[in-house]
């Protein structure tokens, strides 16, 4: 397969910027994901290295060849959608089939005939493989998409959502099975999607977009241990990180409106406040605990559970394992880890390390 | 507020069983969730209870009243659905007061009722906004403030969450939920998202197929699944279900070298329900699984994922099942990577693949 580069990639709308000046690479073999809400830029980006929008400035690069005067049929690279777009009245089989028998490649039916029915084996379709694909559930359908884009052999895939069509159970089997599938065939994907679990699941890196513009581009214990300003913090995990005001008092971090007060983290050496970032997973409750609080809510999820602590008017989410009964106004002592604090500054930046 | 009962109730679209009969009572100030996969039959039981759809037949008892062919704005409960339903082109006090002015209410107990319903809701500051300028997570809040200003027998919720951003849906179901512990209305809300029906249920009414599977606390559907079915769909991952043989206290994975002493407490009814041994499922959910060197159950490790403050590992125990483990993040497993792990013997659960129920435990003395 091949890597791909983007350079300085712009491209404007006639009242918006869509993409500006992005710029990653995609290793050979890797699985990068693009992550970010609606409208940050993730499917322009896409579409742009398929060849399907043209971008203002900036260059696309397979293995360090340009490819921006390439149509989207000579760049070879395959796209699965959201909605897959299956031929109904064809045969499983046909479908695989289709890209092998287009004029480009024209392959002969026996070599077809081995590709097929190894994609659908890998697929575990085979037992569909002679169903006309709309009589297939939407799980099925998806992973006919996903035979038909890796039977090719293409430089790069190119996945916009390809999940999110798909109900809860089926989404999780099928990102699992995904990451396996690229992991053992070791190809070049670029996958897009906005749900955050998905991305830190799957990727080798992620890339977080937001209004058109890259946020950050890391692993995923990156994104989720060193989020690089309060976007990215709050994108990913779940529950949501808890963000605070804290103003520093006495070479500690008060935390506003609350009995909350914290030594302040080596690497948050700033002479101003802060906005402190604790993952709720980093709030133990604990009878030994070194602060008080009273309960709000609970919210058991079965593995865990979400309690929300009030201190005077601030509210800290705790997870805690298990199933927990508390009521609401029981009084609760927790700690805090003081080495897994996130230092921002007031404009959401993190602290970095003098 | 009151207490809703169906009694019997069904509904047959020709002859598709959309609800097959069904018994269920809500305690005055419960709230119950209604939870399933689309078609499952949920839907169509709030629409009954509404009035919004009639009973092929069965009674439907609010309070003490039988409404089950009255009118819905004779049943006096209020709706809130999953798109907004708000007025475009009036403000959100227009809004929120409409209902109350159908009524006929005065002006002085709708400001009243008004100003204690936005506190409550923290939305006094949007009052004067058209819906179209508000957020989706505002309005909801004010189709929330609507519903709420009438102060109705009962609450049914149907999706109210769905359309919203993820992230808006965590912030808006912790409100709700504490409005109701505020308000103590009886509510029946139905979702397809388990995470939402464990966070805020009192009690989760698990339906497919048209029938209710499980009605229980999210304790009872999440640690002691009625059957195969609610085991799968609570929980992310879903319970681990492994098709195995049992006999004599030891069940065993086909194929495999993978075997599992039966913990003290289950013998007996595993023995009596199999008639001695046959095949069995194991459950075990991804929690209850560690990671051990000399555990007697192993695999091959599939994928691997980060899911935040933890990983889950995805283990081929044989050619066909793969199980979950939550395992420490810090720890790296390559794919191919043979694993040995144990169940924690408190977690472990056992179900009978003829009829897909659950084997229940011996009531320890």
């Amino acid at each position: 397969m091949s890597n791909l580069k983007l350079n300085n990639v712009t491209k404007e709308y006639p009242d918006v910027t869509a993409l500006k000046d992005v710029t990653f690479n995609v290793q050979d073999g890797e699985f990068f994901v693009l992550l970010g809400p609606t409208g940050a830029g993730k499917t322009t980006t896409l579409r742009v290295v398929a060849g399907l929008t043209k971008q203002d400035e900036g260059t696309v690069l397979f293995d360090e060849q340009e490819v921006d005067e390439y149509p989207p049929a000579e760049r070879d690279v395959a796209l699965v959608f959201q909605q897959y777009s299956l031929y109904p009245t064809m045969s499983v089989y046909d479908n695989l089939a289709f890209p092998l028998r287009s004029p480009m490649r024209k392959l002969p039916e026996d070599q077809i005939k081995t590709k097929v029915n190894s994609v659908a084996e890998t697929l575990r379709i085979e037992h569909l493989i002679d169903r006309k694909t709309a009589h297939l559930s939407g799980g099925e359908m998806q992973r006919v998409s996903i035979g038909r884009a890796i039977v090719r052999e293409p430089r790069i895939f190119l996945m916009d959502e390809p999940l999110s069509n798909l109900d809860f159970k089926l989404r999780e089997a099928l990102r699992v099975e995904l990451q396996h599938l690229q992991k053992t065939q070791g190809s070049t994907t670029l996958f897009v999607t906005h749900d955050q679990i998905e991305a830190l699941t799957t990727a080798d890196r992620i890339a977080v977009l937001n209004r058109g513009q890259i946020i950050q581009i890391g692993t995923p214990e990156d994104i989720y241990d060193r989020p690089a300003t309060t976007f990215v913090a709050q994108l990913v995990g779940s529950p949501r990180i808890n963000l605070v005001k804290s103003v520093r008092q006495d070479g500690s971090l008060q935390i506003e409106k609350s009995d909350l007060s914290l030594p302040i983290p080596p690497d948050c050496e700033t002479p101003q406040d802060v906005l402190l970032g604790i993952r709720p997973e980093h709030v133990n409750i604990d009878p030994d605990g070194e602060f008080a609080g009273q309960v709000a809510l609970t919210e058991p999820l079965g593995v865990e559970t979400v309690v929300h602590i009030r201190s005077q008017d601030q509210t800290i989410v705790s997870l805690v394992p298990g199933l927990m009964n508390l009521g609401k106004g029981d009084e609760v002592k927790f700690n805090v880890l003081h080495d897994r604090l996130h230092c921002f500054d007031l404009d959401g930046n993190r602290v970095k390390l003098q | 507020m009151a207490t809703i009962e169906l009694q019997q109730v069904e509904k047959k679209f020709g002859d598709l069983h959309a609800v097959q009969p069904m018994d269920l009572t809500i305690q005055d100030g419960e709230f119950v969730v209604l939870l399933g996969p689309s078609g499952c039959g949920k839907t169509t039981t709030l629409r009954m209870i509404s009035g919004l759809e009639t009973v092929t037949s069965g009674t439907i008892m609010l309070g003490d009243r039988n409404v089950t062919w009255l009118h819905p704005s004779e049943r006096d409960v209020a709706f809130v659905f999953q798109f907004y339903a708000l007025y475009p082109h009036i403000t959100a006090r227009e809004n929120i007061s409409f209902p109350l002015r159908a009524q006929g209410e005065s002006r002085d107990v709708i400001d009243q009722r008004i100003k204690e319903v936005a506190a409550l809701l923290r939305i006094e500051h949007l009052l004067n906004q058209r819906p179209g300028n508000l957020s989706g997570g505002d309005q909801q809040r004010v189709a929330l403030a609507r519903a709420l200003v009438r102060r109705p027998e009962a609450f049914l919720m149907d999706e109210p969450l769905g359309a919203l951003d993820a992230d808006f849906r965590e912030t808006m179901r912790a409100e709700i939920k504490q409005l109701h512990i505020d308000q103590h209305a009886t509510t029946v809300y139905v979702t397809h998202d388990q995470i939402e029906a464990m966070a805020m249920g009192d009690r989760i009414v698990v339906m497919s197929d048209a029938v209710v599977q499980q009605a229980g606390t999210p304790h009872d559907v999440y640690f002691d699944p009625a059957n195969l079915f609610v085991a799968r769909f609570i929980g992310s991952p879903g319970m681990n279900l492994v098709t195995a043989v049992y006999s004599q206290g030891v069940v065993s994975i086909p194929g495999t070298e993978n075997r599992y002493s039966v913990p003290d407490g289950w013998q007996s009814s595993i023995d009596e329900t199999l008639h001695g041994e046959g095949q069995i499922i194991l459950g075990f959910r991804p929690e209850a699984a560690q990671v051990k060197a000399d555990g007697p159950l192993a695999g091959e490790v599939y994928a691997t994922e980060l899911q935040g403050a933890y990983s889950v590992l995805h283990v081929n125990v044989n050619t066909d099942d793969i199980v979950h483990i939550r395992t420490d993040r810090q720890i790296d497993y390559p794919i191919g990577t043979t694993v040995h792990f144990d169940i924690d013997s408190q977690m472990v659960r056992f179900f009978d693949p003829s009829t897909e129920a659950g084997i229940e435990r011996e009531v320890s003395q």
